[in-house]
Parts: structure tokens; sequence; C-alpha cells
């Protein structure tokens, strides 16, 4: 593992990012039933909307044709209005697809306390009701403050509480996860 | 030696006696005696007034002191106390109370009170028309008789030009003056502040400066038809400053005088709605405000008067076109006038001149200078030490004041009327 | 995308918006809109949030719009209506603010016929307010609202951002707080403003106070506008003399087919609502539906409101 700066450590660079990927695409694919059509892809904004995308290209390989893709946005389904401050940047929904009865894939980029996840599933059930909800994610990092676990987990990483795991664009196109530590 | 005072080198400043020098005065009996190089008499109380500037009690020929009828917004009492603070010894008080002093017994009324329980002399001015109706004329030579000084329906405009020529021809007879709240009433329609740009920024209906000088306009003609005594109170606009200008380079008996928050103050205090902005004439803008600095540089403007409308909070505390008109000005009149003395606009002596012996020569009053012989109506000041206006800290009923958190220099230090100490800053 | 500057408790005008505050409700709101096209056109955001719509002035439209934006924010909306007759008898605004305080809102929704009226409230109120109009002076959300309409049919005139824009605002923009509103807000986003109408009815020395240009005659204010927008006109102002009849005004100041020929070739106009037929706006223009976004202008009022309300109480709003 490289070291690019005092505070900041590279935990998978962008070939390894792919990798994962990869990994956690023929899990997702040896695990749902049945492998059919009613399977969608459900990214999370920002950073789950890109592992989706990835996961679903490679899914898409996989199984030879490419599974529905949609994006929750889920800024007014959060429990901190008050303390993330007055500026979140706001994202658009995007589920243009009937989700009633279908076995949804919900991706993430990194699993932590679990609110996230608690907030797409009610925003998730504002557009119907999916037969079932499995969870995705590129990195757990434990710290769960909520009964929320991973169906598919790309990587376990151990992270203390000042610590910030995070999906970045290095280049165009090439995503890697670092570990910051946050400042005193 | 009882009754006798040695004011002891003060800066003296008497503009009817064109006095500007150190010296001392003597005082005794609740007259001036002496002003000059003095010889006290044996055990006589000294004042020392070393680096004080002394002068004649301020007249202020513009004052609303609310009794009787609106005691909760001020009383006599009251009102002349603020008046001694602000080292004002004489009040000119307008007659739009309830009742009305359209009548000789509510002047009486007044005198009375203010005998008894004022800290400073009132003079009442007497309506012009019964009940401010803009009607009937009421009985100037009775009301003159009871002891008024002046006329005015102030607060209202005489809009009626046929009585307004009725009341110019009627009290010359008595040689009497008549003050003119200067406001087209149709012009102003609505208006809540003064039509400029801010006016159209907050979205409050505007009072066109024409207002004012159409009715100005109108009234020099009748002066000059009638050949009455005519003054414009709180004179707000360019306009009107010129037209009064003329009459009197024509020699037509006209004078008008200027509210300090009118010369200190623009539109611009509006903003945020501040209901303690709000008064009428209104707040004009910085082309007006100009224009009364030069027609009080030019010697026009002759008279500096307060216009001091106390109200209660109740009427200040609501939206901003209900609100009542009108600020608290007694207790900054000095400072705030000082200020044109201090931007180079008259000189010290001109700048009191406005305060005493102008409005005191207006309504035929006895005061308002340090002559020997005349009452001791007096005002020791210190010209420089600075000081913040604090509504909390005014002496009046009310305390709607445009002028609280202002830096201001100038402070009075004592007020003595007839000889008698009403105001000791330190005291 | 960006950090937006969104650190106001109150909404009281748009004079006081900064581009990057206006981008961020309108943002808000794009998103927002998303929620009222669901079979559960709700999201949890405001939930055990107190909204009061507080209306000195009958306006069902607008009430309705904040109570619906509300709702669908999950917050608690009760509708207080103050009729103005008793409240120059009874009740000041000083009391009532005392009973609002009592009642311990989060974000209170005004009305008021006086300018004024809300930057009283908001000085002694814990509260967040909304200025839903006050007098002649603002009204915000309509603004905002007029503000995404816009940029929802920047493509189709044409024009990347507001910096080449030409907005005409026609009529009464005198006692137009809508036309202030609007006027500020596309002065802060780059946009040419102008105001058309008869003299009499236009702000005094509006060009120095709103930075627009002013004209007269109808024809030469919409020569190359991109958009038009008709105001409503009070019928009341004819009986005090600011205009002589509606014949008269709709013959020289109506918005017609034949008058829009002059503006740009994919103009599109806009109405506050609600419409005076045959007096401001032929409704051969309201109906047109290549070029009147009169209905858009309503639904995406309900999501700028929803907007406003999530951005203020982001803030912390009551206690």
């Amino acid at each position: 593992m490289s070291v690019t700066n005092a505070r900041e450590e590279l935990l998978l660079p962008a070939e390894e990012t792919l990798t994962v990927i990869r990994q956690l695409a023929e899990r997702i694919r040896e695990g749902i039933d049945p492998p059919e059509k009613r399977v969608v892809v459900v990214g999370i904004r920002r950073g789950g909307a890109v592992v989706a995308r990835l996961l679903r290209d490679t899914l898409a390989s996989l199984l030879g044709r490419e599974l529905p893709i949609g994006f929750l946005d889920i800024t007014f389904y959060r429990d901190d209005l008050r303390t993330i401050g007055p500026n979140p940047v706001v994202g658009a929904t995007d589920l243009t697809m009937q989700i009633d009865n279908r076995c949804i894939i919900l991706v993430d980029d990194v699993l932590f306390t679990g609110r996230t996840i608690r907030a797409a599933l009610n925003a998730l059930f504002d557009y119907g009701r999916p037969e079932s909800v499995r969870l995705a994610v590129l990195v757990d990092r434990g710290g769960r403050q909520l009964p929320i676990q991973p169906d598919f987990a790309g990587r376990v990483v151990e992270a203390g509480n000042r610590e910030s795991i995070k999906l970045v664009e290095r280049e165009r196109g090439e995503w890697v996860v670092v570990r910051r530590r946050l400042a005193e | 030696m009882s009754g006798f005072l040695w004011i002891r080198g003060a800066r003296v400043v008497d503009p009817a006696n064109g006095l500007d020098a150190t010296a001392d005065l003597l005082v005794g009996d609740g007259i001036i005696r002496e002003v000059g190089r003095c010889d006290a008499p044996l055990g006589c109380p000294v004042l020392d007034a070393d680096g004080l500037v002394l002068a004649p009690g301020l007249v202020d020929m513009h004052v609303h002191l609310r009794e009787p009828g609106f005691e909760y917004k001020e009383t006599i009492a009251g009102g002349t106390r603020a008046a001694a603070a602000g080292g004002v010894t004489t009040v000119a008080a307008m007659p739009n109370t309830r009742p009305v002093n359209d009548d000789p017994s509510v002047t009486g009324y007044i005198l009375q009170k203010a005998r008894s329980e004022g800290w400073v002399n009132v003079a009442p001015i007497g309506a012009v028309t019964r009940g401010l109706e803009g009607r009937e004329l009421t009985e100037m030579g009775l009301q003159i008789r009871a002891g008024c000084v002046a006329f005015s329906d102030d607060g209202r405009p005489v809009a009626d030009s046929g009585l307004m020529r009725r009341a110019l021809e009627y009290a010359s007879t008595f040689g009497a003056l008549i003050i003119q709240h200067a406001e087209d009433p149709a012009l102003a329609g609505h208006g809540c502040m003064h039509e400029g740009v801010i006016s159209s920024r907050l979205g409050l209906p505007g009072l066109p400066s024409e207002a004012e000088s159409v009715m100005v306009d109108r009234d020099l003609r009748l002066v000059a038809l009638t050949g009455g005594r005519y003054h414009v109170a709180h004179i707000s606009t360019g306009q009107a400053v010129e037209a009064v200008g003329r009459a009197r380079a024509m020699g037509l008996s006209v004078s008008c005088e200027v509210a300090p928050h009118h010369f200190a103050l623009t539109d611009e205090a509006v903003l945020g709605y501040d209901t303690d902005a709000k008064m009428s004439p209104p707040l004009r803008g910085h082309e007006e405000r100009h224009a009364l600095l030069e027609g009080l540089a030019r010697g026009i403007i002759t008279v500096i008067a307060t216009d001091h409308a106390p109200h209660d909070p109740d009427s200040k505390r609501v939206e901003f076109c209900q609100a009542s008109n009108g600020v608290v000005g007694l207790e900054t009149l000095l400072p705030v006038s000082l200020e044109l003395v201090r931007d180079g606009v008259m000189g010290l002596s001109a700048c009191l001149a406005a305060m005493t012996v102008a409005p005191a020569r207006l309504l035929g009053l006895n005061r308002g200078a340090l002559t020997p012989g005349m009452p001791a109506d007096l005002l020791l000041f210190d010209l420089d030490a600075p000081w913040v206006v604090d509504a909390a800290r005014l002496h009046g009923t009310s305390r709607n004041t445009c002028f609280h958190g202002r830096r201001v220099r100038g402070r009075v230090k004592k007020t003595f009327v007839a000889g008698r100490l009403v105001h000791d800053d330190d005291g | 995308m960006g950090t937006h500057l969104w650190n106001r408790k109150h909404l009281l005008g748009m004079a006081d918006l900064s581009r990057e505050e206006i981008h961020a409700i309108l943002e808000a709101a794009a998103s927002l809109r998303e929620v009222n096209r669901r079979d559960i056109k709700k999201v949890p955001t405001l939930r055990g949030k107190t909204v009061i719509n507080l209306f000195y002035e009958n306006s069902t439209r607008t009430r309705t719009s904040f109570e619906l934006a509300g709702k669908r924010m999950s917050a608690d909306v009760i509708n207080m209506s103050v009729a103005s007759s008793s409240v120059k008898k009874g009740e000041t605004l000083y009391d009532t603010l005392a009973t609002l305080q009592a009642m311990n809102p989060d974000l209170v929704v005004i009305r008021h016929p006086e300018s004024g009226a809300q930057e009283f409230l908001a000085r002694h109120l814990d509260a967040s307010l909304v200025n839903a109009g006050d007098g002649r002076h603002e009204h915000p959300t309509q603004a905002l609202l007029d503000l995404l309409t816009i940029h929802d049919n920047l493509p189709l005139l044409e024009q990347e951002d507001f910096s080449s824009l030409i907005v005409a605002v026609c009529g009464d923009s005198l006692h137009s707080r809508v036309a202030r509103s609007i006027a500020l807000g596309l002065k802060t986003l780059g946009a040419e403003v102008r105001f058309v109408g008869p003299p009499g009815l236009l702000p005094f020395r509006a060009e120095e106070a709103f930075g627009v240009r002013v004209f007269h005659r109808l024809e030469q204010g919409l020569e190359g506008a991109h958009v038009v927008m008709a105001l409503r006109l009070q019928l009341e102002r004819m009986s005090v003399g600011f205009i002589p009849s509606v014949r008269e005004y709709f013959a020289f100041w109506g918005l017609t087919k034949a008058r829009l020929a002059v503006a740009a070739p994919n103009a599109i106009v806009m109405h506050p609502g609600p419409i005076n037929r045959g007096v401001e706006i032929a409704s051969e223009v309201a109906d047109d539906r290549e070029r009147s976004v009169i209905l858009d202008q309503v639904a995406n009022g309900l999501a700028v409101r929803m907007a406003v309300m999530y951005r203020l109480c982001g803030v912390g709003g009551g206690r």
C-alpha cells in the first residue's frame, strides 16, 4: 500500500477497485435467484451511483445482457437535517422503472453507520414494493449504528472514528478508495 | 448673597450681541446683570466654567408636548424635563393636543400646567382653525391675549387656499405669525416616506418633494397678496428653500425652520422599515439634504427646530405605514446641530443664533440673548465632549429617537431657566 | 454541483439572495419535482416540524401551494387566516407575534398587505420566516418559481444561462411585489430586465432602483424579449385614476398574439396568476400551449416552496 501523503492512504488503487467490483459481480450473479428479468440495480448517490454503474457494466458482460439501473438521492430522507449543515448538495432520484415485485440490488460505495442505507430503504419503499432488497457495498468499514449488514461486501476494512474512507476519482474514470485521517 | 451666581471664565457666545469671547456672567434674582469682566458681589456663589461654552438657553419653536389628551405619549412635565436636558429653555408647544389648543381656555390650561410642573418656559402656539379641521378660523386675538405666540395647524396643512388667505390677513391684524405644515394633501396621497429610489425598493408609497414645494409656492403668493407673516415649519426640500429665498429677497415677511433629522439624515435611515425614522415631512434624499445645508449656509433657513414628537411604543411597534409620524429631538438638538459647525456649514455663532435669537424674535419672546436685564435662561455646554445617543437614557416619557446609536460631540453640562439650575449633567 | 452558501434563517426577499443562494434553492426544487410526480408524493424531511401559514390577505392559490409543500415534506401545517378588517380593529402585529411564539413553530409563512411586515416579525420571532408576499415589496417564492420555469426553458430559448436573456415584465409594476422580486432575482443572475407599462404604473425611478430598462410602449418593450411576463392588473386601480378604463388599458398594454410578434422567436409567456383575461392578457396568448408556461409556473411553485422550507429548516429554524 502506497502512502500518498501524511494524512492519506490509498486503500484500493484504480485497477484493484475494478477487481473488487468484478468479484462482487460474480458473487451477485451466483447469489441472485432467479437471475432473470426481475433484478434491478439501484445506486445511492453519489458514490454508490458510480459503483452501481461499474457493477452493472460488469454484470452485463457476465450475464450477456444489461440489467435496468436506477439512482436514489436520499437527501430528503436523511435523519440529520440539522447536523449536516445548511448546504448539502441535492442530486436527483432517477427511478423510472417499476420496482414492484422486483429484486433490488442496492449499491453503495462505503458502508459505515448504516444510516444512509436506512434512508435509502425508506426512499425506495416510497417508489413501490420490491420483492427483495440486497445490499452490495464496495467497502465495509464497520462502525454500524443500526442493525444493517451487507449481503455482498467487496472489502472489509477496519477504520477508526477519526478516519474517513472515500471513493474518489483520480483520473478520468479511474476510481480509487482512500483512507484519510481527519484533523483533530 | 442668595439669588446671585457668578459664572466665570466661559467662552461666551451670544449671537444677538455679536459676542464670542472669554467672559464672566453675573446672574442676580433670575436676571442677567452683567456680561464681561464682572466684579461679583461679596459671597456670591461662583461657577467656574473654564473650557465650557456659555450661550443663551435654546429656544425650540416646534415641540409637541402632547398634553392635554395624550399624556401616555408625553406630558408638559416630561417634555420640559427633556428640554432642560437638551439645553432648551423655551419650547413653543404645538396645538394638536386633545382638545386642540384652539381656545383661550386650553392655552390657559397649558400655561398653568407649565408654571406648576414645567422645567422650562412654555410658549403655546394656537390652532389656525378650530379643531385643526381647516374650516373656521380660531379667535386669534383672544388666543394671543391668553398667551399664544403664533398660530399653526401643524400635523396638517391649511390646505384650503381661500382659508389660508383669510388666516394670513386676519393674523396680520395682530402681527401674528402663521406657521404652515406645508404639504399638498392630494400630492402626498397615502405616501409614508420620501418618494425616491428607496421607497421604490421598499415598496412603500412615496411622498414627492413637490407635495411640500407646491404648497409653499401657493402660500408665498398669498403672503404677497396679504402682507402676512409666514413661516414654513420643518422645511425639507430644496425647491421650498429656493422659494423662501426668493420671497425673502422680495422683502416678504417669510421665514423657515429645519429639523436636525432632515439636515442630518436621509431616507436611507428607513431601510429595514425602522418606524423611528418615520415622520412628516419624511426624511428626504441626498440632494434635498444638501439643499437644506446650502439653505442654512446661505441664511435662507434661519431657524433650527426639532419638531419633537413623542410617541408611545404601541404607536411605533407596528407596520411601517401604520406607524405614527414623528421623532423626539430635544435632547439631540444641540449635538446634531453642532455637526453643522464641525462640517463647516456655518459658524458656531450662526448655528446658535438659529436656536436662540432667531426663533425668539419670530415669536416675539424676550429670550434667546445674554443682554443684561433679560431673564437668565442659560446653557453651559462642552463643545467637543463625545457621547453616544442612547434612547434608553433620554429624559422624556417617549424614546422614539432616530439618532439612537449615533456618535455625537457637544454635551449639555448645565441648563438654567431664569437663573434656576434645571439640568445638571454632573449632578 | 458545488457547495452552496445557504445560511439564512429567513427568506424575506430576493434583494438579499446571492447567485449561489438562488441556485441552492433551484437545485433542490428541481430534485423535489420528482417527488410530486410519484405515487407516494411525500418525503420525511420535515417530520415533526410545525409550519404555520399566516395569511393576512386572501390567497387560496399561494396558501394552498405552501400548505401542500409543507405536507409533502411531512411537516405539520396549520393555516391561520386573519381578515385584514379584524386586524385593524383588534390584534396588532406585535400581539400576533406573541401568540405565534407561544405555539413554538419551526417555520412561519406570512402574507401581509403592508410592505415590511415580515421584517418586523423576523426581528422578534425565533422561528424561520418565509415571506409569502408583503404589500408591494417582495414575493420571493414567486420569483424563485419564475426563475426555475425560465431556467427550464433556457434550451428552448437557445440560451446557455441567464446572462444574455431579455425579460419583459409588463403591466402594473408599481403595485407589484412580483415585479420587484423577479427583477431583483433576474438582475442577480445577470439578465436584462425591462419594466413595460404606462408611466403612472411604474415604480419611481425604476431604472436606478432596480437596474431595469423602462418602456412605456408595449411594442418597444417586447422587442427581442425571450420571456414576456404579464402582471395582474388590480381592477381597483381604475377607480383611483391610475388608468382610465379596462378597454383603454387592453388596447395599449394588453398582451396579444399580434404584439408578441416582435418578441424573440420562441419567446415564452408567463403570468403569476390569477389571470384577468382580456385585461392584461388575451386568451389566445394565455392558452397558447406553444408559448404559455403558466401551468408550469404553478407546478414549479410547489417544488420551490418545498425547497425553501428544506433549506430554511436545514439552517435550524426554530430551536
